[in-house]
């Protein structure tokens, strides 16, 4: 049924088809809606059979829904940011246990400086915690994503984390056709695990591994992801199959055939590309994108297949490694290893600024002309930089960088350019 | 993971030690008979885990959740914090646990462990009851926001510390357990205030007791049948309980691993660690002293707190530990008749 809904009612609707069985909710925004409507759902008897959970911290709201799954109950749980690095410790727990807990991560950037808008540098955080990663591009691919995602991750016996722009794709109202619970049930079977806490069948779950057997362990949650790399693929077209639509698989690509320039990213920046990439294609640029939907496992063969071809690659990025660039050009010049064409990583969209089409095109133009450093961060206010490290130069007790910033640059608060 | 069945197949247990306190009630009738000496117990830590010699922690555990299991006709899922008891009762590809068992982090147990009460509660398996445990630095300090979040919702589960009073596992740290003037890894006998400093470290039954919750209990391995009671008593209600259990460790403390017993009873007897037991934020019952002994008495066994005797006795901390078990006994009234604890 077509609706026009909130990003975070939209997942909240795919959480309630998936028929979970225990919800743990902390608030932190941007993803405080989406719980926020399961524990209405739960209370007001619209979602059955399912525990809604008011914990006291994300590290206990990954914490239950790791009892929850290993006593054999589907499990999800939803946060951002802050929350993300506070459940750090049990984020690669619940991977090494092997649990397949669905956790939606409504993307938001990490201080200090505090800040609460969209960037990716919370999950990128996470990315070799073990848990598979997928980005959604917009709201219905969010939908569709978490109902994979269970099917996914139950399959594997992984845990997925569904990666959804703050804001951007949370907050924003947009058209989504929501799926009938029969459709949903069709496609996602009951949660069968592979091990349950039972008095029956006593296991021990967690014991301790020596270097004897550590390595094999690793290597088999390694193994898993690859197999992931051929499942989610089958997933996508198994839900093409039935629903109509295309929604996840590794990546997607927009007009890369002939393409000299493709821009690789992640998210919903992938619409405003496409429309930069429409715009210059119009004037003669041979221009594509591709968008990553899975960044773990990493699809580096559909990677190397789309991109090969090219005389050079962009990639866009919302997240920084701090003193080297990018964390998906890494990944990207990996999948590339051998070809030679150009790199450049832009930095962009950090902490909740617009990236904007007149920003991209002459991006875009920049790189077609090779005039781009090999890392660049978009919009860079070059001034405010220079003053501030003019200021560092001249005294040593110069007080806290980002205030400093702040009052120079004025009252701001409504720009978010 | 590793797999073993439980239940009836079991062995009956062969007891070696003759004239012990800790098994014995041997020459009552059947059904008065504590479960540990009943050759038919569970034994839910089995024999060949690695804990040291005279680990009080290990035989805690043991009467834990051996009662737990009876009183609940074997229906116990364990939830374990990081820790010895962890480590010494699993090491890859081995394990001593009889019952259905997770370790997931230090600090988690609590919350872990209503996660698999919301799952049995889902299930409509309300019949299996779920313990969470851990010794006093997964409980009282790493593991203490989950401890409070779990006591809170009320959720339903029995969370059990066994308190040896300091981090035994990473090699005999300080922990908010930890007792005033005893020495450990980061708390040196040396300097004006030799060992852990005096006024600091908390009291978490009694913060568990102010939470509200409908039973909070004490317990000492020196008194089996107090602590097999309050474990069959947690059992038999629903909603957060704790049992915080003294687990001497004669590796810590610098005690005889064979004084085990007799040092967790001296603690009892001194006054140091007060049994009692609460419900819903009021003390209801403790278990009296029985013949009362000096501090000094339990401080000499332990070279935790050899600094207190040599080279000259330190009167005044002793004296000032005195009177914490002095005030222990006042405010609980533990020499008074008994009026509810089974002592």
């Amino acid at each position: 049924m077509l609706k026009q809904i909130e990003g975070s009612r939209a997942v909240a609707e795919a959480i309630a088809l998936s028929r979970p069985e225990v919800i743990c909710a902390y608030p932190i925004t941007p993803q405080t809606h989406i719980v926020e409507a399961l524990g209405e759902r739960v209370k007001s008897g619209a979602l059955t059979g399912c525990e809604f959970i008011n914990v006291e911290s994300e590290f206990a709201a990954l914490s239950v829904a790791i009892g929850a799954s290993a006593a054999g109950a589907r499990a999800y749980t939803a946060t951002s940011s802050q929350g993300l690095l506070f459940m750090a410790e049990a984020v690669y727990n619940a991977a090494g246990l092997g649990l397949p807990i669905v956790m939606t991560i409504g993307n938001r950037a990490i201080g200090a400086p505090t800040n609460i808008w969209n960037d990716h540098s919370d999950s990128m955080s996470m990315r070799d915690a073990g848990w598979i990663q997928l980005y959604a591009e917009s709201n219905q691919e969010a939908l569709d994503l978490h109902i994979q995602a269970f099917r996914l991750a139950e399959e594997l016996s992984c845990p997925v984390m569904v990666c959804m722009d703050g804001f951007i794709l949370t907050h924003a109202c947009d058209r989504v056709d929501v799926p009938t619970q029969a459709e949903v049930d069709a496609f996602l079977p009951p949660f069968e695990p592979r091990q349950a806490l039972d008095p029956a069948e006593p296991v021990t779950i967690g014991a301790m591994v020596g270097p004897e057997a550590f390595t094999e362990v690793r290597y088999l949650a390694h193994h898993k992801q690859l197999r992931a790399l051929s499942l989610i693929p089958e997933l996508c077209a198994a839900f093409n199959a039935q629903f109509g639509r295309v929604s996840g698989g590794l990546i997607r690509t927009y007009r890369t055939e002939d393409a000299e320039t493709i821009v690789v990213a992640l998210g919903s920046v992938n619409g405003t590309v496409q429309e930069v990439v429409d715009q210059m294609r119009a004037t003669g640029v041979k221009i594509g994108s591709v968008s990553i939907c899975s960044f773990r496992p990493f699809p580096l063969s559909a990677l190397r297949e789309s991109l090969g071809h090219a005389k050079r690659v962009v990639v866009l990025e919302k997240c920084l490694a701090v003193g080297l660039g990018g964390i998906v050009s890494d990944g990207v010049r990996k999948s590339l290893s051998g070809i030679q064409l150009k790199g450049y990583t832009v930095i962009a969209g950090l902490g909740g600024r617009a990236i904007t089409r007149a920003s991209l095109t002459q991006l875009f133009e920049d790189a077609e002309a090779d005039e781009l450093e090999q890392v660049t961060f978009l919009d860079l206010n070059a001034d405010v930089v220079a003053h501030e490290l003019e200021r560092e130069q001249l005294a040593r007790r110069t007080g806290p960088t980002a205030e400093a910033i702040l009052r120079r640059l004025g009252t701001v608060g409504s720009r978010i350019g | 993971m590793t797999q073993q069945r439980g239940g009836s197949d079991m062995q009956a247990v062969k007891f070696y030690q003759t004239g012990t306190f800790t098994v014995g009630n041997r020459l009552l009738a059947e059904d008065e008979r504590s479960v540990q000496a009943n050759m038919r117990r569970t034994n839910s830590l089995d024999s060949g885990h690695r804990a040291c010699a005279g680990c009080g922690e290990a035989l805690g555990a043991r009467y834990a959740i051996d009662a737990a299991m009876r009183a609940t006709d074997n229906q116990v899922i364990a939830v374990n914090a990081t820790g010895c008891l962890e480590v010494f009762s699993t090491p890859y590809p081995e394990t001593s646990w009889r019952v259905p068992w997770i370790h997931s982090l230090f600090g988690n147990a609590a919350a872990v462990a209503s996660g698999v009460a919301a799952a049995l509660r889902v299930k409509g398996r309300t019949n299996v009851r779920v313990i969470a445990q851990g010794g006093d630095g997964g409980t009282t300090d790493i593991g203490f926001g989950c401890l409070s979040g779990m006591f809170e919702r009320n959720d339903d589960v029995l969370y059990v510390c066994y308190d040896n009073e300091a981090c035994m596992n990473s090699g005999v740290q300080r922990t908010s357990a930890t007792p005033p003037a005893a020495r450990t890894a980061t708390t040196a006998a040396i300097g004006r205030e030799p060992g852990n400093p005096f006024r600091t470290g908390k009291n978490v039954p009694l913060i568990a007791l102010a939470h509200g919750i409908p039973y909070v209990a004490t317990a000492s391995v020196a008194n089996v049948r107090d602590l097999e009671h309050k474990m069959t008593h947690a059992m038999g209600i629903r909603g957060a309980r704790y049992i915080h259990i003294h687990v001497p460790c004669p590796l810590g403390w610098g005690s005889l691993p064979a004084d085990t017993i007799k040092v967790a009873r001296l603690a009892v007897e001194s006054g140091l660690f007060p049994l009692f037991e609460g419900a819903y934020g009021e003390i209801t019952g403790r278990t009296p002293i029985r013949h009362r002994v000096p501090v000094s008495d339990y401080l000499r066994l332990q070279q935790r707190f050899a600094h207190l005797f040599a080279p000259q006795p330190d009167t005044a901390r002793i004296g000032e530990i005195q009177a914490i078990a002095d005030r222990n006994i006042a405010k609980f009234g533990l020499l008074s008749a008994p009026d509810g604890g089974t002592g």
